[in-house]
């Protein structure tokens, strides 16, 4: 690229910046990410509001271009690297300036399971969303789930699976669930590559997320949900 | 009588991209994943399986799970009506029991277990070792690393993105169908590509010798 081509950070107005900021997170540019991050800030953005515009707003573009083929898997890493680095930044700002909250999460990959790109993803968006997220990680048996779920009293447990041998110890964790007289005290998401809609109901999971966006898409309709219920009764 | 010849398999990139169409005029047909139409060759070729013809499927479906019951389907319904039985060497290869269900209804018969990893190393053996942080490879996926591996990562355009995927992993685990010092050193380079430590295990055909022998018939095996 030309010296004349290159693009000054600091001399685009906030508009120009949070569109070229989607455009960085879209090519996964980190230190372009970063810099504006900072340069929003210094001039006196929220932070709450440099993460959903510019941040999310750009990585749910992402998504759905991945979605629909446009993207592969080592653009999303990409992308979503650089909004891990500008969330980082943002992270002890959004805790001092308080920001809205949707609800928790309790999230991690199911055991004999050692895959969490698709995890990482959604607990990034998730928190992007305004979520508290606890991260189990990965290989988790059915009791690191339910003491975790003693523990912070999730609004929503999270399991994630990418192979087809350890996708169905996501029922063993919801029949343990049942048996305990806990499963209607949280809403179960599920997700991974070989899932579908068909796997989650006959797994009773109360959705089947495809990806990271729908993730975060049904959890707001299922808080939602929960806020109209509670407000009814 | 055995049929001593050797059948050439296709070059590996053509197996990849095209797979195999069948020729010969046995009674049995066999639709493969592309990735182990060497394997099949040598097989037949070595118990004189005259009767036993080979179509094999891209071997890139590898990559794509989602996409390969619905090319099975294609290719059953494709040769049908010019074979007397058709059988099917794929396992699960994450299809998540669609491809079992697919050929239940077909009325054909595929092999056992979640993929060649098990049925090379033997399906009950694959099982009890229940490892959970090996990368596996076998003989045709070394020699196709970088189409199968390398590339459809990104790590020839992005290595940083290496340990996003592999950091969990611990042990690359070659498969070995032939015993090949070549393919066990680039195995072994591998492994130190991807960060992992190596370990080589030489299963032969496994479980895929006993799949084609019964589906040859009686006198097969």
């Amino acid at each position: 690229m030309s010296d004349e081509d290159d693009i000054i950070l600091s001399e685009l107005d906030d508009e120009e910046l949070v569109l070229q900021m989607m455009d960085d997170l879209y090519d996964g540019l980190k230190p372009e990410i970063e810099e504006s991050v900072r340069i929003l800030l210094d001039r006196g953005w929220e932070p709450y509001r440099v993460l959903t515009e510019p941040l999310v707003g750009g990585m749910t573009i992402v998504g759905k271009d991945f979605r629909d083929g446009i993207l592969f898997v080592p653009e999303v890493l990409l992308a979503a690297n650089a909004m891990k680095a500008g969330m980082a930044i943002l992270k002890p700002l959004l805790v001092e300036t308080g920001a809205p909250r949707m609800g928790s999460m309790v999230i991690g990959t199911v055991k004999g399971d050692i895959h969490d790109i698709g995890k990482n993803l959604v607990s990034m968006m998730m928190e992007g969303a305004g979520f508290e997220v606890i991260d189990l990680g990965i290989n988790n048996a059915v009791e690191n789930y339910l003491n975790a779920m003693e523990q912070h009293k999730p609004d929503i447990l999270g399991m994630s699976a990418l192979l087809t041998t350890t996708m169905p110890y996501m029922k063993v964790v919801i029949d343990t669930m049942i048996a305990q007289g806990i499963r209607d005290d949280y809403i179960v998401l599920v997700g991974g590559a070989p899932l579908n809609e068909e796997f989650g109901r006959a797994i009773g999971a109360d959705a089947y997320c495809r990806d990271a966006a729908v993730a975060v898409e049904t959890a707001k309709q299922f808080i939602a949900r929960k806020h109209n219920q509670m407000a009814a009764g | 009588m055995f049929r001593m010849t050797t059948t050439a398999a296709p070059d590996d990139a053509t197996l990849t991209r095209d797979g195999l169409a069948p020729s010969g005029e046995g009674r049995v047909l066999v639709i493969a994943c592309g990735a182990l139409a060497r394997e099949i060759l040598d097989i037949r070729d070595a118990n004189g399986w005259a009767h036993l013809d080979l179509a094999c499927l891209p071997a890139i479906l590898h990559n794509h799970p989602e996409r390969i019951t619905g090319a099975v389907r294609e290719a059953v319904a494709k040769h049908r009506a010019e074979y007397a039985t058709i059988a099917v060497a794929y396992a699960d290869c994450g299809t998540g029991g669609q491809l079992q269900a697919a050929c239940a209804e077909l009325g054909v018969e595929m092999i056992a277990g979640p993929h060649c990893y098990a049925f090379f190393d033997g399906v009950e053996r694959f099982a009890a070792r229940d490892e959970i942080t090996a990368f596996y490879l076998t003989d045709f996926l070394v020699r196709q690393f970088d189409a199968f591996v390398w590339r459809p990562l990104g790590l020839d355009r992005h290595p940083e993105l290496r340990d996003m995927y592999f950091a969990h992993y611990e042990t690359l685990v070659y498969l070995a169908q032939t015993d090949d010092p070549d393919l066990t050193d680039k195995a072994r380079a591998q492994a130190e590509r991807l960060g992992l430590a190596f370990e080589r295990r030489l299963t032969g055909y496994g479980d895929l010798r006993d799949a084609l022998a019964g589906w040859a018939g009686p006198g097969g095996t």
